[in-house]
């Protein structure tokens, strides 16, 4: 419904762009269940609660020609599962005061659950969490009517500038690559998908060795490991989803203009950037934390905002994912002002990237992040993102116990070669999406 | 010297309050300061909330506490603008701000030794605001682009906007947060600095903290940064009761857009002006009744059963400063029509009136309650909203501990009885949004950087 609220700042992807963290790390403990798959915990016995969250690499890279099948496939899990019906399995989690929910993006597909940690909570949600991942029923009925809701749920994001800007600046900038496609799919892909594509689909990804799991809360190790077999027991071990192919580079700028009736323009302006583990990650992270990640502070925010009244939302960020994921920089603004906007935050991408970061800049930015490290796991929540993200990309257990280290180790130097090589503000994808001239305002 | 005492002649003691890890202050200014001790992580969040917003507004200056909120981040007398901002950032901290009907909200996120950083920027900007022209001339543009991004370029939200307006006639909540285009068009800064005046003033605000933090510690540090701020006489708002709706409403409004959508809204109580206080517990369950999950009866029947709903969900907010509305939203599937939705929707709503509610529908609810009240520990951010928001509409902040009892206690009868009493039509107001067509066109090109001309 209708949030009342208005922030003065969009906080938009502002975690997407970071990660990382810590200074006094949840200490992470790593094993494998019996099927095979890899468990990541962190016990957290303040609160009576318990948050599982199971990952698949079963994202819309994987969906292997077919936009919108992981999505689908994920959306319907809990449909439907072990003979019970959508009804029966909501009345059974909900009756516990359980939360089940899933999602799918390009990389991954998930399932999460947080119940109340008493025995007689845990235990059958847990028990209704296993059906719906490893005996999901996928009736035609529940299949045509979800399919129906997508297509349903991709007209109104048509209805909006910025899902637009997004689903065309994917498109643009990854080509023929997985990524390209939009993770809903489109009206005719999903048309073409049927039941049995879903089943297949879900036979050969939602398996053991497709997986990681990560668990916050109050159990120990014992009930931790009880849970994870628990959870796995009736998994087929599958194998693996082949790797996501490597991401080309764009040669050459170019760019896209779309009509919409809308007020204002939105811009996205990007190119591949990088991946998860990213030799190049921490420089480039500071960097952008500087020039259009940190927020309020950022040279991006300050210029288009602070000084020039532009944009409500202004930004840069990267999305580290299996591979290259984009680097993007997005603002909207009235139809009369775009090209003012454009030039002004194409010229602060140039200048950042022909001179990198002044001392002062640096100095502050990596008192903001390892500053707020404590922020970024201060929560069950919060944890069990960063560890699931940690066991899914494999990155190493210590990640967040030397995170501070790695952003205070990052030079000026190391930052301006970072943007040069990988940074090409001149073989850029441009998208904008927008309204003519007329501004709908007196001014 | 900066020691105005804690109140202690005036309330007897220090402590008003303290239930469980909450405590209870007042200032001498009148500042009321609550602290919640939550020692799981080394972070602290600290919350200022003044009691203004959009619902103490009126016409020709709509907007204008969303506006003054933007400009509290533009210098004092004694940070220049961009200042505070910067200290937070170079403090690890993240911050921002929140204005909605009935309260203007700022916080900052730290790591707990932190929190002085924070006291000392907050008090500061509570007195010593400096508005200027040239600040307020750039970033009224700012909050004008919001308005397009928030409102007018968003078809369902622009929709809201006009059913709010129409829904009420007197009641200041027919007024949107961001402000209408053409008030803020005409906003002058003399306007700013008279809300700023009027309302900013220690004895108009709530400071909330939450988090590894000793109460006493968090009480020394106030005294220290808020006791010598000078209090005002605050003028509540005019009360602008709205009068009683004598028949239904309906309203169309039409925009570029690919999916139809339906509002649908009754008048009713909430907890701060219900002649009988268990009714707006009564409508919260009736709310979870219908949305409260996969397995309440909107997903079940209009989305799972007969499919008339491809989305659809109701709410119901007890702890609003003023009556308020009992909301339905809802988006037609493929196969039905919007009057197909709202029809269904109105069908729910007889069923409701014509018989109780069972017994595991009414558990359900109940058992996702008590979970709820665990998992909200989790952040300690969202402990300190509810404390704010209620101190803010006048409410005590232990009401929200009386909540899954109060909850606990309501009868299928009860959750009838307001159903017949307030989902009846004189209350209702109904606004559909009618699609006109989008017409894309596309122009591909390559440019040479910084080449492009006025769409």
């Amino acid at each position: 419904m209708h949030s009342r609220l208005v922030a003065i700042v969009a906080a938009m992807l502002a975690w997407l762009a970071g990660t990382g963290v810590l200074h006094a790390a949840p200490g992470i403990q790593h094993w494998q269940t019996d099927k095979g798959t890899g468990v990541y915990f962190v016990p957290a016995p303040e609160l009576p609660m318990v948050d599982i969250r199971i990952l698949f690499a079963a994202g819309s890279a994987h969906d292997n020609g077919q936009p919108g099948l992981a999505n689908l496939t994920n959306g319907l899990l809990d449909e439907g599962a072990a003979g019970l019906s959508a009804n029966d399995i909501a009345d059974q989690l909900e009756g516990l005061g359980a939360n089940l929910s899933t999602g799918a993006l390009r990389d991954s597909a998930w399932v999460s659950l947080r119940s109340l940690s008493y025995p007689t909570h845990l235990e059958p949600a847990v028990d209704l969490m296993s059906k719906v991942i490893s005996e999901a029923d996928f009736n035609q009925r529940d299949f045509e009517r979800e399919r129906e809701r997508k297509l349903v749920a991709l007209r109104l994001s048509e209805q909006q500038p910025s899902s637009i800007a997004d689903y065309r600046f994917f498109e643009a900038v990854y080509g023929d690559h997985p990524y390209a496609a939009r993770p809903i799919g489109t009206a005719e892909s999903l048309q073409e998908i049927s039941l049995e594509d879903v089943r297949t689909y879900y036979q050969k990804y939602y398996v053991a060795h497709n997986a990681i799991i990560a668990i916050v809360g109050d159990v120990d190790r014992k009930g931790a490991e009880r849970l994870a077999d628990r959870l796995t027991e009736k998994l087929r071990a599958g194998k693996a989803a082949a790797r996501t192919p490597v991401v080309p580079p764009l040669e050459e700028a170019a760019e896209q203009r779309i009509h919409h009736p809308s007020k204002q323009t939105t811009v996205r302006i990007g190119a591949p950037g990088m991946r998860r583990g990213d030799p190049d990650y921490f420089p480039l992270y500071v960097g952008n934390h500087i020039l259009g990640g940190g927020g309020l502070v950022s040279r991006l925010f300050i210029e288009v905002r602070d000084k020039r009244g532009l944009s409500y939302g202004v930004n840069s960020y990267f999305v580290p994912m299996a591979q290259d994921g984009p680097y993007t920089f997005g603002l909207q603004t009235r139809n009369d002002q775009v090209d003012e906007a454009l030039d002004v935050m194409r010229s602060i991408l140039k200048e950042f990237h022909d001179k990198g970061p002044t001392d002062a800049e640096l100095t502050a930015a990596k008192k903001n992040i390892t500053g707020g490290f404590p922020l970024r796991i201060d929560s069950n929540s919060k944890i069990a993102e960063y560890i699931g993200m940690i066991g899914f990309y494999n990155l190493p257990l210590d990640y967040l116990d030397t995170f501070n280290d790695r952003i205070m180790a990052v030079s000026r130097e190391q930052i301006t070669d970072a943007f040069q090589r990988r940074v090409h503000p001149d073989k850029m994808m441009t998208i904008i999406v927008g309204g003519d001239a007329e501004n709908g305002s007196s001014e | 010297m900066r020691g105005i005492w804690i109140a202690a002649l005036l309330f007897g003691c220090q402590t008003v309050l303290a239930t469980g890890s909450v405590h209870e202050y007042q200032l001498d200014n009148g500042l009321k300061l609550i602290v919640k001790e939550d020692h799981r992580a080394p972070v602290v969040v600290s919350q200022v909330w003044y009691r203004v917003g959009a619902s103490y507004e009126h016409d020709g200056i709509t907007g204008i506490s969303h506006v003054l909120e933007h400009m509290m981040f533009k210098g004092t007398k004694n940070h220049a603008p961009g200042e505070f901002s910067r200290i937070i950032s170079e403090n690890g901290g993240s911050q921002n701000a929140f204005t909605s009907d009935d309260y203007t909200a700022y916080f900052q996120r730290l790591e707990k030794s932190r929190l002085p950083v924070s006291f000392e920027l907050e008090a500061d900007r509570m007195r010593n605001l400096e508005l200027t022209e040239e600040e307020f001339r750039k970033e009224i543009k700012v909050v004008m682009e919001e308005r397009r991004m928030r409102t007018d370029d968003k078809p369902t939200s622009y929709t809201y906007e006009q059913f709010n307006a129409t829904a009420f006639t007197s009641s200041s909540y027919r007024i949107p947060v961001i402000g209408w285009m053409n008030d803020l068009e005409n906003m002058e800064l003399a306007d700013l600095q008279e809300w700023y005046e009027r309302w900013y003033a220690p004895n108009n605000a709530i400071v909330v903290v939450v988090g590894d933090v000793e109460a006493e510690d968090v009480l020394a540090l106030a005294t220290q940064y808020f006791g010598p701020l000078k209090p005002e006489k605050i003028n509540p708002p005019k009360p602008r009761v709205e009068p009683d709706q004598e028949g239904p409403r309906k309203l169309t409004v039409r925009q570029p857009a690919e999916v139809p959508y339906l509002v649908v809204g009754y008048k009713v109580p909430v907890l701060k002006t219900a002649a009988e206080d268990w009714e707006p517990y009564a409508l919260d369950v009736l709310a979870g009744i219908l949305d409260g999950g996969d397995s309440a009866r909107l997903a079940r029947e209009l989305v799972r059963g007969s499919q008339v709903a491809s989305s659809t969900g109701a709410s119901y907010d007890l702890y609003d400063r003023q009556p308020s509305l009992f909301l339905f939203d809802g988006t037609p599937s493929n196969s039905h029509s919007i009057d197909d939705l709202q029809q269904a929707l109105l069908e729910q709503i007889a069923r409701l009136q014509d018989e109780p509610v069972t017994d595991e529908e009414l558990g359900r609810v109940k058992a996702q309650v008590v979970a709820s009240n665990i998992y909200e520990q989790d952040s300690v951010f969202y402990q300190g909203m509810k404390i704010g928001q209620l101190e803010s509409v006048g409410l005590d902040w232990q009401l929200e501990d009386q909540y899954v009892n109060r909850i606990n206690a309501v009868t299928a009868e009860q959750v009838q009885a307001v159903a017949r009493k307030y989902l009846v039509e004189n209350r209702r107001t109904i606004a559909m949004l009618d699609p006109l067509p989008i017409e894309p066109g596309n122009k591909s090109r390559r440019p040479r950087q910084g080449d492009g001309h006025a769409l």
